[in-house]
């Protein structure tokens, strides 16, 4: 039974990373910055975004022959972990994934192309989703030979910020067969791209209609896309998981610093046990979810991810959601009056923890598919 | 610790040994539910039987490997009987049961006993002729430790113990307790006025009465102590240190690396024993485990098994710790004891009609097992710090919440 895997190893490398996420997303991503972009039309700070690039950030999924470190996709976890505790938000997550696919299945023509640019920081997006249900595996968007290549038709949907991505990696059917395919933004008319309202105002999404855009047929990766989608499933739940459980840890520590200081019938609220056990179930959340978070980023790497990672990455998700969807609930409700307004930062999470467990896969859809892994053996 | 560190090979070869024995030796299936804890001997025959299987694997040398040889150990490095314990959990063998003559009055001893306590008591722990319990709750003070009122008053070359305890593991087999006992109800600091005693149980004055648990067993007595004498060399740690004492016996439980003679003092219950056992079970016509409700709930039951052993592995990984550097080793009890509540519960849900049968039916699931073991567990739940107590700890500890 994939239970019995205990794995878990953090480095001096992951280690050194996590206490520089911690300086730089503290420093850069302080509540009234995360305040102020809120109502920004790209959500992020893009010099910010570039001191990302010259940390090296951007190619930690990448290898040293196309710019970057070779450190491996599990060393993006601290630092989104960081990132989600800081509400630092940025298309880090879904630009990480892009090249994590094109380094393991493009082949060295695309690579060369794409990933040096990303690793300096050229935003990539995932064009995966095209109804509300994140387990249909079916596409609907088509990829069909015409003259000057290949001829796309149908629409994504919750494309992370594709009016400032430069390129999108698109799942397509193309001859019958599940594809993955590099669009440049160029390609794609402005008109295309409708920006739709992101519950979790720290991000930016969009439909994206890819009806008539052509690309040349050297943008599309190599052989059958089912097991690259599999895996970009996977790692896309375990970043976002990571994310979740650092929001939670900060949600925690906001409601905490709450109970601490407001005082009701002469006492601080926090000494009130109906108020403080639920506060100690929202830190056993969140420590079960960072421990599945590393576990997991233990089992991924370089390999495709076996049994035991895709448990591992199901349960961080599962985990995670439910942590941050309790931790924002109870933030709100543990603020009393405060937390019903826009004003108090609950908010923040409370929306975050909507968004954060919809994106690739809810709780439920984790736990159905590690029944089967876990129940019928 | 005793010598240097033996090498892997030295260590694989025991294990093979102790593998080798156990597998002929183990006992077969007595044929009625054993007890999955110390906690809960609840017959004659089932002591009868725990008693003669600590012996047997006491007189084979592997219980208490590393205790000193003068005093019925071998004198080995700990690492020994780690190898020893692990391979019990393996092959998943009865309890050691006397775990409090082996996990803390024991090991105690050995630490800060004079040469007469240890020739005196260690052995017959080891062989469990000896049987050992432990007296430290009171009707009134269950969670207050520190306020325990039974007195014990110094009378020439006795003390005279006045008093009651409760929740006395096997206080109806013990032949010793170590027993917490207040010398002096004028100290200052209510911890200062503290002995640690250990005390016969078989002195006049002494006297138990066996506690019938929801289970129907027994396990537990109350015990009483009228003008009970006991002689003044019972005493250990000086009088007025019992509070230091007693600590210092709580840190004896993490194994034998700690100092405790080993053994298995519980049986591990996962979840995936549960899977086996209610696989065969139906419900509205098709198997239970195609149920998509049930799936899921036992899917929350993994993870939360499986996230148990993920913090323990974790504790060891500092960098991962920083933020709340006390949370996981504070939470540890009431994840894990809370935990097993909701599992052993779920388990008389799963089984239909047959979760409403009890040990005793022949129909019953493994034997009523998990009827048993879900009512056993609110020993965990409640004894040590109950779960409210352990989340009012946690939460003031690690998040830094005002005192309740």
């Amino acid at each position: 039974m994939p239970m019995n895997n205990m794995q878990m190893v953090f480095g001096d490398e992951q280690g050194m990373l996590l206490d520089s996420a911690r300086a730089f997303c503290r420093d850069r991503s302080t509540m009234p910055a995360v305040r102020a972009l809120l109502p920004s039309a790209q959500g992020f700070d893009p010099q910010v975004w570039q001191q990302m690039a010259a940390l090296g950030w951007l190619g930690v999924a990448v290898a040293e022959d196309f710019g970057g470190s070779g450190l491996g996709i599990s060393s993006a976890v601290p630092l989104v972990e960081c990132m989600g505790k800081h509400l630092l938000t940025t298309p880090f997550i879904d630009t990480t994934l892009v090249a994590r696919v094109l380094q393991q299945a493009a082949g060295s023509d695309l690579s060369q192309r794409y990933l040096p640019d990303i690793v300096g920081g050229q935003i990539a997006s995932l064009a995966l989703l095209e109804s509300e249900d994140w387990g249909d595996p079916a596409i609907g968007v088509t990829a069909t030979p015409a003259k000057s290549g290949l001829q796309l038709s149908g629409a994504k949907t919750q494309v992370a910020y594709a009016e400032v991505a430069e390129l999108f990696l698109v799942s397509v059917m193309y001859q019958g067969v599940a594809r993955l395919l590099v669009v440049p933004t160029a390609a794609v008319p402005s008109a295309a791209v409708s920006r739709q309202t992101c519950i979790d105002e720290t991000r930016r999404c969009a439909r994206v209609d890819f009806s008539g855009v052509s690309v040349g047929m050297e943008n599309l990766l190599p052989g059958d896309a089912d097991s690259t989608l599999r895996e970009v499933m996977l790692l896309g739940a375990l970043l976002y998981a990571a994310e979740a459980a650092g929001s939670a840890a900060a949600c925690m520590d906001l409601t905490a610093e709450y109970l601490k200081t407001r005082h009701q019938f002469g006492r601080p609220i926090g000494s009130y046990q109906a108020l403080k056990h639920p506060m100690v179930e929202v830190l056993v959340a969140m420590e079960n979810a960072r421990s599945f978070v590393y576990h997991a980023a233990s089992l991924v790497n370089e390999a495709t991810p076996d049994r035991d990672a895709e448990s591992a990455c199901r349960m961080a998700k599962a985990q995670a959601s439910e942590a941050l969807k309790f931790a924002g609930d109870r933030a709100v409700q543990f603020h009393g009056g405060m937390g019903f307004t826009y004003e108090c930062d609950a908010q923040l999470y409370i929306r975050r923890a909507q968004w954060s467990q919809q994106v690739f896969g809810d709780a439920y859809h984790h736990r159905k598919r590690l029944a089967s892994l876990l129940l019928d053996s | 610790m005793n010598g240097t560190d033996p090498s892997p090979s030295e260590l694989a070869e025991f294990r093979a040994e102790v593998a080798a024995w156990l597998e002929q030796h183990k006992p077969a299936d007595p044929g009625f539910l054993l007890p999955q804890t110390f906690m809960e001997v609840g017959s004659d025959q089932q002591l009868e039987f725990l008693r003669e299987w600590q012996h047997k694997l006491w007189s084979a040398g592997y219980l208490g490997v590393h205790w000193p040889s003068e005093y019925g150990g071998r004198g080995m490095h700990a690492a020994f009987q780690h190898e020893v314990d692990r391979e019990l959990r393996r092959q998943r063998t009865p309890i050691t049961f006397n775990v409090i003559g082996l996990g803390w009055a024991g090991p105690l001893i050995l630490d800060i006993g004079t040469d007469q306590q240890k020739a005196l008591y260690i052995k017959g722990i080891l062989s469990a002729e000896d049987i050992w319990c432990q007296g430290f709750s009171e009707p009134d003070h269950g969670s207050d430790l520190g306020n325990a009122q039974t007195r014990a008053v110094r009378d020439g070359d006795d003390y005279v113990i006045n008093g009651s305890k409760i929740w006395t593991t096997m206080g109806n087999y013990a032949r010793y307790m170590i027993l917490l006992a207040r010398t002096d109800p004028s100290a200052e600091r209510k911890y200062d006025g503290l002995s640690f005693f250990l005390s016969p149980m078989e002195a006049r004055g002494i006297e138990t009465r066996p506690i019938q648990k929801i289970t129907g067993e027994y396990g537990f007595t109350e015990t009483f102590f009228t003008d009970a004498r006991i002689p003044a060399s019972c005493l250990i740690g000086g009088e007025g240190n019992g509070w230091r004492v007693a600590m210092q016996t709580l840190q004896y439980e993490r194994g034998a690396a700690a100092g405790a003679a080993g053994g298995l003092p519980q049986v591990r219950i996962s979840v995936s024993d549960l899977i086996d056992d209610i696989r065969h079970l139906r419900r509205d016509g098709q198997p239970l485990l195609e149920d998509p409700v049930v799936r899921d709930r036992l899917v929350e039951l993994i993870m939360e098994e499986k996230a148990l052993g993920l913090a323990d592995r974790r504790t060891g990984l500092p960098g991962l710790n920083t933020d709340y550097p006390l949370s996981l080793p504070l939470s540890f009890k009431l994840r894990a004891s809370e935990y097993q509540r909701r599992m052993r519960q779920y388990g008389l849900e799963l089984q239909g009609g047959l979760g409403s049968l009890y040990v005793g039916d022949e129909q019953a699931v493994a034997g009523g097992f998990w009827q048993r073991a879900y009512f056993n567990n609110f020993a965990t739940t409640i004894g040590g710090g109950t779960s409210q107590i352990q989340a009012n700890i946690i939460g003031e500890q690690v998040l830094g919440l005002p005192k309740s």
